[in-house]
Parts: structure tokens; sequence; C-alpha cells
């Protein structure tokens, strides 16, 4: 038996949030975390709610905070995060609770949409398609590979203090993949948007962003990257 | 809440706080390197009293003083604001900031001061 603590909250009728309780069977499978909160929602209290939508880590819904630490509770084995027999789960830190563990992501899309994550290019369009050297192309891996499950963002402290002017980590790396590529024109005027001291230089360089991305991608080295071509553009 | 950044640009502060960082770094060793082979009164004070080594002191002081302001500023733009303390939060940190300055400025003068020998 496992013994599954989960964060409860229904800001409705609860005036605080509480932990509860639950002992799952987990038929002693090295289950997902996903499974098992699959469990308690069918067996023991269908009360419960979260995200979730594709259970194979690629559409980012489940992102959660297990042990302390965030991930997708789709892909995370109990084997990776189970101490003692027992399993904490908690919404997202730092975003605003909606229910249980649902947060509101408003401030992680408005960091977003900031970035203007798609491709400008002011040049007339080509007979078919903006072509790039495989190189071009390389220096794009590691970054479009993002899901924005905002594990990363929302293991930042500084998101957390400043959630309306830093970008955070997950908003950054999109910056970075549009600064990079190169059928993108707009760089200049991407960067002169990063100038001020929240947006990027918030970032104090502690990883927490690379140390829990589901994806395997590094944040803080786009980051890096960003303030290199801010350094390079200022001379 | 940009009014009171060192700069009003992030890039020259980070520049700044890094630069700081080095000119403190070579001047703790330096001085260092001076002081334990002989830590007499004596041997200081003739090391400190040196024209290039007071502008190498005054330097480190300015450094120092940037140095300082912009950590600080950070940590209160982080932890002193509406976000963690409410209301209170925009004129407790323009109260400690108003502080921080007015410390800043003390030691830059007392600092020149005895840096030069006027006392």
């Amino acid at each position: 038996m496992l013994q599954v603590s989960l964060y409860r909250y229904s800001p409705e009728t609860d005036e605080a949030p509480k932990m509860q309780d639950f002992r799952v069977d987990t038929g002693g499978k090295d289950l997902m975390v996903l499974d098992v909160l699959e469990l308690v929602k069918s067996q023991l209290d269908s009360s419960v709610a979260y995200r979730r939508s594709c259970r194979e880590g690629v559409c980012g819904s489940d992102g959660l905070n297990m042990n302390g630490k965030n991930g997708l509770a789709c892909i995370t084995p109990l084997s990776e995060v189970v101490k003692k027999g027992k399993l904490v789960i908690r919404p997202l830190p730092g975003l605003p609770v909606i229910r249980d563990l649902v947060v509101d992501m408003s401030l992680f899309y408005a960091q977003y949409e900031k970035v203007e994550p798609y491709l400008q290019n002011d040049e007339s369009p080509p007979e078919i398609e903006r072509l790039q050297t495989p190189e071009d192309r390389e220096k794009l891996d590691g970054l479009y590979e993002c899901i924005l499950c905002a594990c990363c963002s929302t293991s930042c402290p500084s998101f957390w203090w400043n959630p309306e002017r830093f970008i955070g980590p997950a908003g950054l790396l999109q910056s970075y993949r549009f600064l990079a590529d190169s059928r993108d024109t707009a760089t200049q005027e991407r960067l002169s948007k990063l100038e001020d001291p929240f947006s990027v230089f918030r970032c104090h360089g502690i990883q927490n962003c690379a140390s829990v991305c589901p994806k395997g991608l590094n944040p803080t080295k786009a980051i890096g990257h960003i303030k290199s071509m801010l350094l390079s553009k200022s001379n | 809440m940009n009014v009171t950044v060192f700069n009003r640009s992030g890039i020259s502060d980070w520049i700044l706080q890094r630069a700081s960082s080095v000119i403190m770094l070579a001047y703790s060793l330096t001085v260092a390197s001076a002081v334990i082979p002989d830590t007499s009164y004596e041997a200081w004070s003739v090391f400190m009293t040196q024209t290039w080594m007071r502008g190498f002191s005054t330097l480190a002081l300015l450094a120092m003083i940037a140095h300082s302001w912009i950590g600080v500023w950070a940590v209160l733009t982080d932890y002193v604001t509406v976000r963690m303390l409410g209301s209170l939060g925009e004129r407790l940190r323009l109260f400690l900031l108003v502080l921080m300055g007015i410390l800043l400025l003390v030691y830059l003068l007392w600092g020149v001061f005895i840096i030069w020998g006027f006392i």
C-alpha cells in the first residue's frame, strides 16, 4: 500500500487548503504518478481535481509537484519519487490554485505571449518555403521541444517573486528559440524588449529549471545565450 | 519600481555587478598578499598610503558601493514588494532603499577621508 497525501483546496467551500491522505493499492507495480491519481479518483474520491490529457509526456497538462519536485505525473514512475512509502502531491508552486491540483496559468501564458513566440520575417515570402542550412536548423535543437508544461517557471524563485515582470525560464527558452532562428528577422526588436532589469536579468542562474525539465531541456543555457546577445548588441 | 535601479538597464547593472566583483577580488588579493607576509602596523601603513594603493582603495570602495546597491536593490525587489507584503511593501522598500543610499553615501565619504588621510 502506498500512502498518498494530496493537496486539496476548493475556494468556494474551503477557508484554507489542506492535505488529505489516501492509501492506494498499487498492486506492487511501479506505476506512474498519474496512474495513482487515476486510482484515487476512480476508487477513493471522485472529487479530486487535476489536469491530464495525453498521459505520455507530450501535452504538458499534468505538471505537478511530487515529493517537492516539479515534473509530469504521467511520465514520473513511483520508483523515482516515492520516499519511505509516501508520496506528497501538490499543485505547481507559485501560481494561484483554482481547485486541488489545478492552477491558474494566466501569468505563465502572459509571459509567453510577451516574447512573441512566432516567426517574424519582413522579407517577401519565397515560392515554396524559407530554407535553412542543416547547421542553422541544428541551433533550434533543445529549444523547440518545449511543451509549455510550466514545471520550470514554477520551480524558479525569481518567477515566484516577480511573475509579472520576469519572463521566466519557459518564456525565455522560447524567446531564444526565435532569436536563434536564421529565418527570423526581428532579432534586434526582440532583444530591445528584453533589456530591462526584470525580463531576463532576474535570472540568477540557479538552474532549478534545468533540473526539473521533463524534456531534459536547459533554459538556463538559453538565457545565457540571450544575455550574450544583449551584451554584443550593447557594444 | 524602475526609478531606483542603478542604471535603468538590466545589461549595465549586470556588467557592473560582475566588473565590481572582479575589482573587489583583485583588491582583496592585493591587500592580503601585501599584509600577510608582514603584519606590523608600519608595513601596513606604508603599503596602504602609497598613491597607487590609495587610488586602488578608492576604486574598490566605489566598486563595493555599486555592487551593494545593485545587489540590495535586487533582493528588495524580490522580497519587499506588494506581492509579498501588501501595500506596506512599496513604502517599506522605498524606506529601506533610502536607508541603504544614506548608508552607502556615509561609507563613501568616510572611506575617502580614511583612504586619503583627511582625518
